[in-house]
């Protein structure tokens, strides 16, 4: 399974970032061609974008572009560049219902056929509203090529009368809601963005309270948020040590014929096993086991 | 069509970037005036990706001014595209020209 912790914003109107965003190691690279980028900009971003996403420094990065909406001009030329282009994800903005994601599927399939490519470009919604967040559930389950759901906060608090706080009581019942129609669907569950790129003690708090809920990872906005949030989502040394008992213990038991095994006097059964595997591929990642880090 | 409409411009003067502006012109040529911070080093190959990106948008009769800032080659042809694309006013775009 692709680890998803961190999801680096890259506004496609800044040159710099769209040029060195691969440097910071993201899990994935996410090119915005919607709110950061200015009306007058819009054209010459998605031309950046279209030419990074074919650059040889993206080739070995997942990459994801959030789109205009397919009912202003700019959606079907933002579609048209970035699968042309052959961009890995494409980010779904302002998802209300589940006849959102099937019109910029069908869109998206209707431009890979006329291009002729096999490459089934994946969707991530992201969660703006407090309608998005009431059908979260059918939304996450509505197409095969929805790789995840992802909560905008900001148009959110909007959309509910309020505001973000440092507590996130105000984001509470829509994490729930997206984590459970993500985890319902089988699908990646992403949280917002942390604003105060400044405050680094809120940043980590959050990223924390995030992993603790269950969630795969989230969106940044400063690439100095991608190696902080990434240690926070290392696993622990004792809990490394533990997976990697529990995979040799059921190895043994494979290769004895046992179907169930137990660790310290724990029954060690398919859940628990799946669950270590995770653990070791996030120590991989994390460089605790010779991986990338 | 192998004029531009009128002039136009793209990019910016940030580090990493370079801003284009574009101008028709009378003589079939493809006039090109570079700025860069590596023109002794890169000029040469910038005026041929240049020629080469004008080029294949079947265009000549053009005059090109590009002030380099240490533009990536697809940052240079991305600003080039967007300009031409600003001078020609299209209801299409030929996706596999650029």
């Amino acid at each position: 399974m692709k680890l998803r912790r961190s999801m680096l914003f890259v506004p496609g109107s800044n040159t710099s970032m769209v040029c060195n965003a691969f440097v910071y190691r993201p899990d994935t690279v996410m090119f915005d061609l919607e709110d950061s980028v200015a009306v007058s900009e819009k054209d010459s971003a998605r031309l950046m974008v279209y030419h990074a996403l074919q650059h040889f420094t993206y080739k070995d990065v997942e990459t994801a572009v959030r789109v205009n909406p397919l009912n202003s001009i700019y959606g079907l030329l933002d579609l048209e560049a970035v699968i042309r282009a052959g961009v890995d994800i494409v980010r779904l903005p302002k998802t209300d219902c589940v006849e959102d994601v099937l019109d910029m599927q069908e869109v998206i399939e209707k431009i890979e056929y006329k291009i002729g490519t096999n490459k089934k470009t994946k969707l991530l919604a992201a969660i703006e509203s407090a309608r998005g967040v009431v059908n979260a559930v059918d939304i996450a389950r509505c197409s095969d090529r929805l790789m995840g759901i992802a909560l905008g906060a900001e148009d959110f608090v909007r959309d509910l009368h309020t505001q973000r706080t440092k507590s996130g009581s105000e984001l509470m019942a829509a994490r729930a809601q997206i984590l459970l129609a993500a985890r319902a669907a089988k699908i990646h569950a992403f949280d917002s963005v942390f604003s105060d790129v400044k405050d680094k003690e809120g940043f980590e708090k959050e990223a924390r309270y995030i992993r603790d809920l269950g969630f795969d990872g989230k969106s940044l906005i400063n690439p100095n948020q991608i190696s902080v949030l990434h240690k926070i989502f290392a696993p622990s040394k004792k809990n490394v040590e533990w997976s990697l008992d529990v995979i040799e213990a059921a190895e043994n038991a494979k290769e004895n014929g046992l179907g169930v095994v137990s660790i310290d006097g724990k029954m060690v059964d398919a859940p628990i096993i799946a669950r270590a595997q995770w653990t070791l591929e996030l120590a991989k990642a994390s460089g605790m086991l010779g991986g990338d880090e | 069509m192998n004029k531009i409409d009128k002039s136009a411009y793209a990019g910016t003067l940030e580090s990493s970037d370079a801003f284009i502006q574009i101008e028709p012109i009378e003589q079939d040529e493809i006039k090109i005036e570079l700025h860069s911070s590596v023109e002794e080093m890169y000029g040469d190959d910038i005026r041929d990706l240049i020629t080469k990106c004008v080029q294949e948008l079947g265009i000549s009769y053009i005059s090109i001014k590009v002030q380099d800032k240490g533009a990536l080659d697809y940052v240079i042809k991305a600003r080039l595209q967007a300009a031409i694309l600003r001078a020609n006013k299209k209801d299409t775009i030929e996706w596999e020209k650029l």
